[in-house]
């Protein structure tokens, strides 16, 4: 009888050990879940700043005053223009 | 004597029995009443206690939805949210010593004194500086001072400034729609924040997610119709033609003949959204929705058709416009330069108000008015834009003969640009009207509401091709490789009641004729330079536009080119 209890008691404490350490992995896991679902949000932030400064890097009348001032380009006149059908 | 003790007179005296039990009872009760007080805590009135507990531990918290972005046709970026911080105060609680406040002052770009004024103010709460960029932020969070907390936000940016300001508008501080698409598609771009409820360890982490309150929704982003090529290019012409021409403002709308799109629309003087801080009425209207104008000659094509589909009158029906001027009840009306007879086409070609108003007086008053209305003039267009108007078209009963024929070339209606261009649709298309659209359309709308028959419209094609001939009033719009077509219009000013001395020039056209592609509306107010005639002012603007566009889209051409100064280059056969 007495050994039985024992035993018993011995399954109870491991099980009780076992939840503590079960319920403090589940936490670190959510704190890195967490910490991932940050850098998430973060790397969206810098997208969209990323796509601001692409944006006004790549503003045309920038585009245009590079291309006409700097490279000298120039439109193409009208009879200068090849068009081809598509085969 | 020495009293002893145990001999005190005191104790030697009987006390009754019912007083122990009196006070033995006392104590029971005490406990008793200790044990259901505990008893209803612990056990049936618990709900509220542990609510306060976990009060303690469990956090609620915001989570934040983004705005969604506002794209061009092809994807380009044209409004993005990016999150800013605003750095706010509680001025009891923020005591700054002279040193920190003169530390703090650069950081929020504001001077020593108005920093110090603001945190002399009796309130409980005052902003301090609103949106700043993050990594300014965390120079101020860094000083780490008392009383100073800041929160964050979003701002609202718009790359391509003022050239997209007037469609695209702006949002307000709460992060809602203000003006243009921001307003119009205020439901589909705004985010909903949601909330969730989460225990916190010591240490600011969270370590369990209780329950999702409000689920957060994203702001979806939007394509808009708008190409921001050609949007550049409308702007870019429209503001050197304003220049050139000392106007007031001016408007430009393009659109896509084929599906209704408005792919630009631009209006001057316009404003840069991300710096609103002086703003002018006249910088924020959005012209081409709010401003009615007279058209002026531009209508005169409607007239054309209306007289086409009535049978009496046909493409090559002479009319005599001699001698240049026309006596209606008791008012005269004349053309700028007297012709003899033409024919319908050169009417429009020349743009004879006398043609145009003994075409309109065969008429009745009923059936102008309903061609006019079913071409969408007098009602708004209703796409959401804020202070759209729909122009004034008065109804038929009360029209005398001088006001129907006024009426035929554009004068005594008003009309917005963008309606104009609208209605250019019935020419480019086989005759019918498609509603617009200022997102891109998935697939091209099959047809749409028929106003004139199919062979009206080509007959009209062929008169507006006429008028960019030499002989016509607008070779200033023509392109090299296109067949163009188009109308223009010269209107004086209404003010105060009377016609002033003042112009509003403007030319509507599509090309290429062949298989129109594009519209193109431009209206020139208030040309103050040598020339007001809108085949000297708005047309050469069309023909720049048009062909920047034209090319931007590969349109294959129509027109024999020039001859070819790099014919020497044989073409590759193989060329795909």
């Amino acid at each position: 009888m007495v050994r039985i209890n024992l035993v018993l008691l011995l399954v109870a404490v491991i099980c009780a050990l076992a939840a503590v350490s079960s319920s403090h992995r589940a936490r670190k896991l959510f704190i890195g879940l967490e910490n991932e679902q940050k850098r998430m949000r973060d790397l969206d932030v810098e997208w969209s700043q990323l796509q601001l400064e692409q944006s006004t890097w790549a503003n045309h009348a920038r585009v245009e005053k590079i291309a006409r001032d700097k490279l000298a380009m120039h439109a193409p006149a009208a009879g200068r223009i090849v068009s081809v059908e598509k085969p | 004597m020495r009293l002893k003790f145990a001999h005190s007179p005191l104790l030697s005296q009987p006390l009754p029995t019912w007083r122990a039990r009196l006070l033995l009872a006392l104590l029971l009760l005490g406990f008793a009443a200790l044990i259901g007080r505990s008893l209803y805590l612990q056990g049936i009135n618990n709900d509220f206690l542990q609510k306060k507990g976990e009060s303690r531990y469990e956090r609620v918290i915001e989570i934040s939805a983004t705005r969604g972005r506002i794209l061009d046709r092809h994807g380009d970026v044209l409004a993005v949210s990016t999150p800013v911080k605003s750095i706010w105060a509680i001025p009891e609680d923020a005591m700054l010593s002279p040193a920190q406040t003169r530390q703090l002052a650069p950081l929020l770009d504001m001077d020593v004194r108005e920093l110090t004024r603001k945190l002399a103010a009796a309130k409980d709460f005052v902003f301090l500086k609103r949106q700043i960029p993050p990594d300014q932020a965390d120079q101020v969070a860094a000083l780490n001072l008392p009383g100073i907390y800041q929160q964050r936000e979003y701002r609202r940016y718009y790359p391509a400034a003022e050239v997209t300001a007037h469609v695209i508008g702006f949002t307000g501080a709460e992060d809602a729609g203000q003006e243009g698409v921001e307003l119009a598609l205020n439901p589909q771009l705004a985010g909903k924040p949601g909330s969730r409820r989460v225990i916190k360890d010591r240490r600011g982490q969270i370590v369990e997610d209780v329950e999702s309150i409000r689920k957060p929704v994203e702001g979806q982003d939007v394509n808009l119709a708008l190409d921001a090529k050609i949007q550049y290019l409308a702007f870019s012409h429209l503001k050197q033609a304003i220049v050139d021409n000392k106007a007031k403002a001016g408007g430009i709308v393009v659109l896509d003949a084929k599906s209704g799109e408005v792919l630009a629309l631009a209006n001057l003087p316009t404003y840069n959204p991300n710096n609103r801080g002086k703003l002018v009425g006249a910088q924020l209207r959005n012209r081409a929705f709010t401003d009615t104008f007279e058209p002026g000659s531009t209508l005169k094509p409607f007239t054309a058709a209306l007289a086409l589909e009535k049978g009496d009158f046909r493409f090559n029906t002479p009319i005599q416009t001699a001698p240049g001027r026309l006596t209606i009840g008791s008012a005269t009306i004349s053309d700028a330069h007297a012709h003899g007879t033409l024919t319908v086409a050169q009417v429009i070609q020349k743009s004879s108000n006398i043609g145009v108003a003994k075409m309109a007086l065969t008429f009745p008053p009923e059936d102008m008015w309903s061609m006019l209305d079913s071409m969408g003039f007098g009602h708004p267009l209703k796409l959401g834009f804020p202070g759209e108007v729909g122009g004034r078209l008065r109804p038929a009963k009360n029209w005398r003969p001088i006001e129907q024929a006024t009426m035929s070339y554009g004068h005594g209606i008003s009309v917005t640009l963008i309606q104009l261009a609208r209605s250019y649709l019935a020419f480019a298309r086989d005759g019918d009207l498609l509603p617009l659209s200022l997102t891109r359309l998935e697939s091209q709308p099959a047809e749409g509401q028929r106003v004139f028959t199919a062979q009206t419209a080509r007959e009209l094609r062929a008169m507006l091709e006429m008028a960019v001939l030499p002989e016509g009033t607008a070779p200033k719009a023509q392109i090299s490789g296109y067949r163009v077509a188009g109308k223009t219009g010269t209107a004086h000013k209404v003010e105060g009641g009377a016609y002033a001395d003042k112009y509003v020039s403007s030319f509507v056209g599509f090309a290429p004729v062949s298989d129109p592609r594009l519209i193109v509306a431009v209206m020139i107010d208030e040309p103050s330079a040598a020339k007001h005639f809108g085949g000297d002012v708005a047309a050469p603007v069309f023909s720049k536009v048009m062909a920047g566009a034209l090319r931007t889209l590969g349109v294959a051409s129509d027109a024999p080119l020039k001859p070819l100064q790099m014919a020497a280059v044989p073409v590759p056969k193989d060329v795909r």
